[in-house]
């Protein structure tokens, strides 16, 4: 088990992703399962970078684990809430002009991690991202 | 090295071929930007987007490819996209970018596609 705190700023995306893919490394996954890991961090992490403070500055925290042979990592704010389940799945049959820019991101975390788990607890967004090795 | 990216464009029979290599992420996606929006603001209209050497996107990247896309459709431009591989060729799928834009197995291909419009 390990643990990473840092302020919700861009500057300090590289950090976590760099944590998060170093406990990922002793688990022996494929390339395509670190791919997905990095992907899925950097969205989950840019989305709370982008939105959960909205009026003030705050943390996040980044913790890896091991259960059932699967690479668990949850990641908390105490920003506003947010449940990634209401947000809305872009539409991906729209042409170029009709096409939204945004909400890639969270539809990206939930397409490539093998299962997402989103709670409130207290003040804070727990959101709980699994890897099956 | 996070967001560690290369670009490079070569004209080709007036069709700009832009190769990526390296890291399309949050940090190295604004860079694509620029130089892209550069390129079009030069009045240059035709793309290939060669993504053989990618080795990674997120949805900014993906979001700086789409919004390349829409600016070359504001002005009758076109941009074609190849040699998509492994988890990057995924990523595209998943987000729907297979329905938007044309992707050609090789480059051969997408210029010879290019050539054909206008």
């Amino acid at each position: 088990m390990a643990k990473i705190t840092i302020p919700a700023k861009l500057e300090y995306l590289g950090e976590v992703i760099q944590f998060v893919t170093k406990q990922a490394a002793s688990f022996d996954f494929e390339d395509q399962k670190i791919f997905a890991i990095e992907l899925a961090t950097e969205e989950a992490v840019m989305n709370i970078i982008n939105n959960a403070y909205p009026d003030k500055s705050g943390d996040l925290e980044v913790e890896c684990y091991e259960e059932n042979e699967s690479l668990v990592i949850e990641i908390r704010d105490n920003g506003i809430p947010f449940d990634l389940f209401s947000a809305e799945d872009p539409d991906i049959t729209a042409d170029i002009e009709e096409r939204q820019v945004g909400g890639l991101g969270i539809f990206l975390i939930k397409k490539t991690m093998d299962h997402v788990k989103y709670r409130r607890e207290s003040n804070s967004n727990i959101l709980t991202l699994t890897v099956h090795k | 090295m996070r967001g560690n990216m290369e670009l490079t464009i070569i004209e080709k029979d007036n069709i700009q071929i832009v190769s990526i290599k390296g890291r399309m992420d949050t940090f190295s996606a604004p860079l694509f930007d620029n130089k892209i929006s550069e390129t079009i603001d030069a009045g240059k209209s035709r793309f290939i987007v060669n993504f053989s050497k990618l080795e990674y996107i997120s949805s900014a990247g993906l979001r700086s490819i789409l919004l390349m896309a829409k600016k070359l459709k504001s002005s009758n431009g076109k941009v074609h996209l190849t040699e998509l591989t492994g988890s990057v060729k995924e990523v595209f799928e998943i987000s729907g970018f297979g329905v938007i834009f044309q992707i050609f197995e090789t480059e051969a291909q997408a210029l010879a596609a290019l050539k054909e419009i206008i």
